[in-house]
C-alpha cells in the first residue's frame, strides 16, 4: 500500500515558540490514522499547514506524489484534502444544501459568463450539483435538513454538515479535527461507524484529531503522538497505549515511576 | 365560481392565509397613510389608482401561486415603463410636492444601476467599497474618449449619429461605448483589486477609499499627463455624443434615429428625448438586475457569500479567495462604468467635480438604506435617495420655508420659525448623513433586507482571520 501523504521534518514557529519541530509523518492510502497529544501539542498547527492555512517555517508535504508545502489552501482543496474544523465553522446564514454546494465549488466549472447566460451545459451542471448535494446530505445523516439554515441545526447535526461539506470537495484525504467534541456517547458511537464507512465504503483516508480515547483506539489503523510539538510515539493503538513516553505526556512522570 | 374557486383556493392555502395577513398589514398602515394625503388636500384620481395599483401589486401573495412572483415584477415594470405618459397628470404629495420629474427619473434609474454594481460588491461578496466612484469616472470618461471631439488628432466614425462626419475626434456609438466602458471598467477593477483585495475589513476600506480620492484628482489634472492632454482638467470634456439607433435602423424598424432630436407624440404625450433616456436607462437597469439575479444564484454568487460568511472556511472549502474577490471587482464596475458612460452621454458632459469621494458614500448609503444584498430593498434606496437629492430636497425645502419661513408670502403661511428662508439641498450630505445614523440605528439591514443579512446583523459572523500569511 503506497502513502497517500509525505510529510518530511515539518516545522512551525510562532515568534519564539516551536508549536511543531520536524515531524515526520506519513498516512498510507485508505486506512485512519488518528493524532493524538495533549492540549497544546501541536495537532492544529499541523492540521493547519497540511491545509495550507499556515505556512511551514521548514519542511516538506507531498500528497498524492505532489509538493503541496505552502501552496494555497483552495489548491490543496482541489488536489484532494477536505477538512472540518474544530469550532464549527460552517456559513451560519446559508442553508445546509448551499453549505455542500459550496464545498463542491472547486469540482464546477460555471464561470461569470456562463452563469449569466445560464446555458445548458451550466444548467444541467447545477442540477447535477444539486442532486449530489441531497445525496452527500442524506449520507452524512441529514436527510430532509436541505434547506435549513446552517445556524439552526443542532449541535449535532452541524458537525455532520461539516463533514457533508468536506466530503463535497470529493478529497482523497480527510481531516477531521475533533469530530466527536461536545457530542453525546451516543452520537460518538454512530459517527464512529460513520467514519469507519467513509473508509471502507468510500474508500477514503482519514487523518483525525481526537481526544476521546475510545473513539482513537476504536477505529484507528495507525496512532501518532505529539507532545510540545513533537512526535514521541507511533504505532497501532495497542502499541501506542503501552509506550512510556505516551503515559508519561498524559498522566505525567509520576505514573511511570509509580 | 363556487366549487372551481373552492378547489382553487384549497390548492393554493398559503395564498388565502398570506393574502390576509397582506390585507391586515395593507389597511393598518394603508388607511392612515391614505387618510392622510386625503385629508392634506391632495385627494384625487390619480390618488385613488396609484392606491389601487399597490394593493392588487401587495396584497395577493403572488409569489405563493406558481410564476405568481412575476405579477409583482410585471406591475412594478409596466408602472414604471408608463411613468412619462402619467406622471404630469399624478397628484401632489404633502411635503414632497410633485412626482419627480422625467428628467430625474433617468438620473433615478442610473444611481439605482449603480448601485446594484455596488451591491454586488458590498452586498454579496461583503467587501466594502469606498471608492466606487473611480468606476463610476472611468465610465463617464471612456464615454467621453470614444464619443466626443476630445482626441481632435484623429477623425473616427463608427454609427454615431447626429455628428457631421467631417467633425474631428472618434465618434462611435453610445451603444458600442456602453460595451467598450463596461469592459474597460472592469479591467481598472481587476487592476484596482489586484493589490487591495488581499486587505480584510477597515483596511480594504481605507485603500478603496484612497483610489476614490485619487481618480477624481487624475481627472482634474488630467490635460497634462505625460504631455497628454487625457481628461481635459477642470473643463471636463463635452458635448459628449446622443445615442440614436441610425438611419437606417430608423426606416427599418422605426427606432428613433437621434435621441436629441427626436420628437413625436404618443399616447397624447410628446415624446422627445428624455423620455427615451428614461426608458434606455430602464432597460440597462433590467439588464443589471437580470445579471444580478443569475449571478447571485450561481456558484460565483454562493462562493461570494461564503466569502463573505467566513473567509478560512471558504478557503479551506476551494474557493480560490483573490479570483472570487476580483470577480466580484470586476462584475460591480462593469455597471458602475456602463451607467458611468450613459450618464456622461445623457448628461452630455463628464467634469472631474462630477467625481468626488462624496458620491462614493452617496452609493454606499442608497445600498445600506435600501438593504444589502437585497435588488428591491437597493433599487428603492437607489431611486429615492436620488430622488431626495435631484429634487425631493428641493421640495421639501420650499414647503418648509413656505410654512415656516419669515420672508414666506404665501398664504399658506404658519407660523415663523426662521426669518431667513433656507436652502435646504445645502445641507444635503449633512441629511443623508442624518438618515444613515438613523438607519444603522433603528434598522441596521436596511428597509427590505435580504433574509440572510438580517440574520447577520443580529447574530454576526463567525468570520475571524487564521491566517498568518496572504495567499495567491
Amino acid at each position: 500500500m503506497s502513502d497517500l501523504l509525505v510529510v518530511d521534518g515539518l516545522r512551525k514557529e510562532f515568534g519564539g515558540l516551536v508549536a511543531v519541530n520536524g515531524v515526520d509523518f506519513t498516512i498510507p492510502e485508505r486506512t485512519i490514522v488518528s493524532l493524538i497529544g495533549p492540549n497544546g501539542a501541536g495537532k492544529t498547527t499541523f492540521f493547519n499547514m497540511l491545509t495550507g492555512v499556515y505556512k511551514p517555517t521548514a519542511g516538506r508535504i507531498v500528497f498524492d506524489e505532489h509538493d503541496v508545502t505552502a501552496k494555497p489552501p483552495h489548491a490543496i482543496t482541489q488536489r484532494g484534502i477536505g477538512r472540518t474544523f474544530q469550532n464549527i465553522r460552517l456559513f451560519q446564514n446559508m442553508t445546509a444544501l448551499e453549505n455542500t454546494l459550496v464545498g463542491m465549488h472547486c469540482r464546477l466549472s460555471g464561470g461569470i459568463v456562463r452563469s449569466v447566460l445560464r446555458t445548458p451545459g451550466l444548467k444541467r451542471e447545477e442540477r447535477e450539483a444539486h442532486k449530489r448535494a441531497v445525496e452527500l446530505l442524506e449520507f452524512s445523516g441529514l436527510r430532509g435538513r436541505d434547506d435549513e439554515f446552517a445556524r439552526n441545526l443542532s449541535y449535532g447535526d452541524q458537525r455532520r454538515l461539516e463533514v457533508a461539506r468536506a466530503l463535497a470537495t470529493q478529497p482523497k484525504l480527510l481531516l477531521l479535527d475533533e469530530p466527536t467534541a461536545g457530542m453525546n456517547p451516543q452520537e460518538t458511537g454512530e459517527f464512529t461507524s460513520f467514519v469507519s464507512k467513509l473508509r471502507d465504503e468510500e474508500k477514503l483516508t482519514i487523518l483525525l484529531i481526537e481526544h476521546d480515547m475510545r473513539v482513537v483506539m476504536g477505529i484507528s489503523d495507525r496512532v501518532t503522538v505529539l507532545d510540545y510539538g513533537e512526535k514521541i510515539a507511533e504505532g497501532t493503538p495497542q502499541e501506542v497505549q503501552r509506550d512510556e513516553r505516551v503515559i508519561e505526556a498524559y498522566l505525567g512522570s509520576g505514573a511511570v515511576a509509580g | 365560481m363556487g366549487d372551481r374557486f373552492r378547489t382553487w383556493l384549497a390548492a393554493h392555502r398559503g395564498f388565502e392565509q398570506e393574502t390576509r395577513r397582506r390585507a391586515k398589514r395593507a389597511l393598518i398602515f394603508g388607511v392612515p397613510g391614505f387618510l392622510i394625503l386625503a385629508v392634506s388636500g391632495s385627494a384625487s384620481f390619480g390618488l385613488v389608482w396609484l392606491t389601487a395599483v399597490a394593493l392588487a401589486l401587495y396584497v395577493p401573495a403572488w409569489s405563493t401561486i406558481r410564476r405568481g412572483s412575476w405579477v409583482v415584477v410585471g406591475g412594478v415594470l409596466l408602472l414604471a415603463a408608463m411613468y412619462p405618459f402619467y406622471q404630469a397628470n399624478l397628484f401632489q404629495l404633502p411635503i414632497f410636492g410633485e412626482f419627480p420629474s422625467v428628467d430625474t427619473g433617468v438620473t433615478m434609474l442610473i444611481f439605482i444601476m449603480m448601485a446594484l454594481g455596488l451591491n454586488i460588491v458590498v452586498g454579496y461578496a461583503g467587501l466594502l467599497d469606498l471608492g466606487y466612484v473611480a468606476f463610476y469616472a472611468m465610465g463617464a470618461y471612456t464615454a467621453a474618449w470614444f464619443a466626443s471631439q476630445h482626441f481632435s488628432g484623429n477623425s473616427i466614425h463608427l454609427g454615431s449619429v447626429g455628428i457631421n462626419p467631417n467633425t474631428a475626434g472618434i465618434h462611435i456609438s453610445i451603444w458600442i461605448v456602453l460595451f467598450i466602458a463596461a469592459i474597460f471598467t472592469s479591467m481598472v477593477g481587476v487592476i484596482i483589486g489586484f493589490p487591495t483585495l488581499r486587505l480584510r475589513g477597515d483596511y480594504l476600506a481605507i485603500v478603496t477609499l484612497g483610489f476614490g480620492e485619487i481618480m477624481p484628482q487624475i481627472a482634474r489634472n488630467g490635460d497634462n499627463l505625460f504631455g497628454q492632454n487625457i481628461t481635459n482638467g477642470p473643463q471636463g470634456i463635452n458635448p459628449i455624443d446622443p445615442p440614436g439607433f441610425g438611419n437606417s435602423l430608423h426606416s427599418a424598424v422605426g427606432l428613433p434615429s437621434d435621441y436629441l432630436t427626436f420628437n413625436a407624440t404618443f399616447l397624447g404625450t410628446t415624446v422627445s428625448s428624455v423620455q427615451l433616456f428614461f426608458w434606455t436607462a430602464l432597460v440597462l437597469v433590467l439588464f443589471t438586475v437580470f445579471c444580478s439575479v443569475r449571478l447571485r444564484d450561481s456558484r460565483l454568487g454562493r462562493a461570494w457569500i461564503a466569502i463573505r460568511e467566513d473567509e478560512t472556511a471558504a478557503a479551506a472549502m476551494g474557493v480560490p479567495l483573490m479570483r472570487t474577490k476580483t470577480w466580484a471587482y470586476a462584475a460591480g464596475a462593469f455597471f458602475g462604468g456602463i451607467a458611468g458612460a450613459y450618464y456622461a452621454s445623457f448628461k452630455s458632459g463628464t467634469f472631474p467635480d462630477d467625481f468626488f469621494f462624496n458620491i462614493s458614500i452617496f452609493i454606499l448609503c442608497m445600498v445600506i438604506l435600501g438593504g444589502m444584498g437585497n435588488i428591491w430593498g437597493v433599487i428603492l434606496g437607489g431611486g429615492f435617495l436620488a430622488y431626495l437629492n435631484q429634487e425631493g430636497l428641493g421640495n421639501i425645502g420650499g414647503w418648509l420655508n413656505q410654512h415656516f419661513s419669515g420672508q414666506s408670502t404665501s398664504s399658506n403661511h404658519w407660523f415663523t420659525i426662521w426669518s431667513q428662508d433656507i436652502d435646504v439641498p445645502l445641507y444635503q450630505f449633512g441629511i443623508f448623513g442624518a438618515i444613515l445614523v438613523l438607519v444603522m440605528l433603528f434598522k441596521p439591514e436596511g428597509l427590505i433586507p435580504s433574509s440572510r443579512r438580517k440574520a447577520e446583523f443580529h447574530e454576526g459572523v463567525a468570520d475571524t482571520p487564521l491566517y498568518d500569511t496572504q495567499h495567491e
